[in-house]
């Protein structure tokens, strides 16, 4: 009996050993849909821009990546509940984030895209016009911080969780306008007949970082690292040039 | 303790004067929604409920179907087909109808009326079938006619037997009404939501929420024991 317990404690500590001479594993979270950036392409296989950056960069710093769908309302919280280690997930660097989360430098920036119908002609710069319009913003963005703040109490506001329920609404004419990150609506709207680009794009906030936990200063260098390297060594431009037909590179 | 308390809103981030405004203006909506399909579901339910007693099965049979449709479909998906559903119909947009249903409240109105008449219905015709058959046959031994029987032996005495399970329904459909956030209207969980996505403090946006819907809860209780107490006061002993 004694000789089982020895033996199982030596299987016990080699399988422990075992673990740790392994890669350091790291779980990476995405909000799906949000083309082209993470998407489940025809076969149900999650790709994208982003989740093909992460790929390139876990395998820049030696990682074993395993890839997490989480919805965009539990991203923070799931990161600080451990239930996932890094967010790619297009998270714009805002202070308020940051107060929770650590940010790698920003691996792309979007403008935001104002769409909508052909019959909408309304100057979205001119408050006197927007009056009494409906505004869809995707709660919680940097679009819908700017929408807040810059038209607040002029334009009725409707906040949506995805983007798809606000698609939907500006299809069924509830909405009049939308203000959404430039790459979704080019993706999602854009193509429905009877849409088009109603005003210039406009450049929000500091662009996009990779988010982890405050106490992983030691990844965050790693991973800024490996963000350097595939920006200078032309595998970011690749990528860039296979998902978009302008410049998002930071 | 006031001190405390302005020390305290002074200190924080979160609970400013402005996201007070934003949570209050949501329990209003809140209460607005959850009164209005009450009281319009209770008068729709107690027709329906007769309706539903009447032997003919082409008359309660579509009763019956409605109240099994809503109560054996989540009230989310209600709200999703009411509200994503109608605006797919061709050409609504050119109809009055879209004046109503292009807010979302007027959609979730629906389905909340919907729902809640569907078990309402259901609620009081179980308080109905289970009158005493003497109380019937005494009616019927004085010569009142079905319509007077209604209105003055088994309405009022399915009444109280159905306040207690109908006051169980009332505070559902408060904690329920909390998906009306998913189309868009700012009610509290709207409020919190929003609050929540703008400081990424889910504890101190959701617990006060829940501390609001406590206190609605706490009111309706509250209201139901005074009612029970009111209609079920002849069932008390005898005080000594």
């Amino acid at each position: 009996m004694k000789n089982l317990i020895v033996a199982a404690s030596c299987a016990l500590a080699l399988i422990a050993g075992g673990a740790q001479a392994q890669e350091p594993s790291l779980r990476i979270a995405f909000d799906v849909p949000y083309e082209p950036f993470e998407y489940k392409d025809e076969n149900g296989e999650l790709t994208g821009f982003e989740v093909e950056l992460a790929e390139a960069m876990c395998e820049e710093i030696n990682a074993n990546c395993e890839f997490v769908i989480q919805a965009w309302d539990g991203m923070i919280p799931g990161l600080l509940a451990r239930k996932f280690d890094l967010i790619m997930s297009s998270m714009s660097i805002t202070p308020e984030r940051a107060e929770r989360v650590l940010f790698s430098e920003p691996y792309y920036n979007t403008p935001g895209g104002w769409f909508g119908p052909e019959s909408f002609n309304t100057d979205v710069t001119d408050m006197g016009a927007m009056k009494d319009k409906t505004v869809g913003v995707q709660r919680g963005t940097t679009m819908d911080t700017y929408v807040t703040e810059n038209m607040g109490g002029i334009v009725t506001i409707k906040r949506y969780t995805t983007a798809d329920d606000m698609v939907l609404d500006l299809e069924g004419q509830r909405l009049d306008v939308v203000f959404v990150d430039y790459p979704v609506g080019e993706q999602t709207i854009l193509p429905k007949e009877g849409f088009k680009e109603v005003a210039e794009p406009v450049k929000l906030g500091k662009g996009v970082g990779v988010a982890m936990r405050k106490r992983d200063t030691d990844l965050a260098g790693e991973i800024n690292a490996a963000l350097r390297t595939l920006k200078e060594d032309g595998t970011y431009d690749t990528l860039m040039q296979k998902y978009f037909a302008y410049d998002i590179k930071m | 303790m006031p001190d405390f308390i302005a020390e305290w809103l002074n200190q924080n981030e979160i609970f400013t004067a402005m996201t007070i405004m934003e949570y209050w203006d949501g329990l209003v909506t809140t209460v607005h929604l959850v009164f209005l399909s009450l009281v319009i579901g209770l008068l729709v339910a107690v027709p329906l409920a007769i309706l539903r007693t009447v032997r003919n099965p082409f008359v309660s049979g579509p009763v019956w179907l409605y109240t099994y449709l809503f109560r054996g479909t989540p009230l989310l998906i209600q709200l999703y087909i009411i509200y994503y559903g109608l605006a797919q119909i061709e050409g609504i947009q050119e109809t009055f109808w879209w004046e109503i249903f292009r807010e979302p409240f007027y959609p979730a109105l629906l389905a909340f009326t919907l729902n809640t008449a569907a078990y309402t219905t259901e609620i009081i015709r179980g308080a109905m079938v289970s009158t005493p058959n003497g109380e019937i046959e005494a009616a019927k031994a004085y010569g009142m006619n079905w319509l007077m029987r209604m209105r003055r032996i088994v309405l009022p005495s399915a009444a109280r037997r159905a306040v207690q399970a109908y006051s169980n329904e009332v505070i559902f459909m408060l904690h329920a009404s909390a998906i009306a956030s998913v189309v868009t209207i700012v009610d509290l969980t709207g409020a919190a939501r929003n609050i929540y996505s703008r400081f990424y403090a889910p504890f101190d946006a959701f617990i006060f929420v829940a501390l609001c819907y406590m206190m609605l809860t706490f009111i309706l209780v509250f209201a139901f024991r005074r009612l029970e107490n009111h209609l079920l006061r002849h069932q008390r002993p005898v005080s000594g």
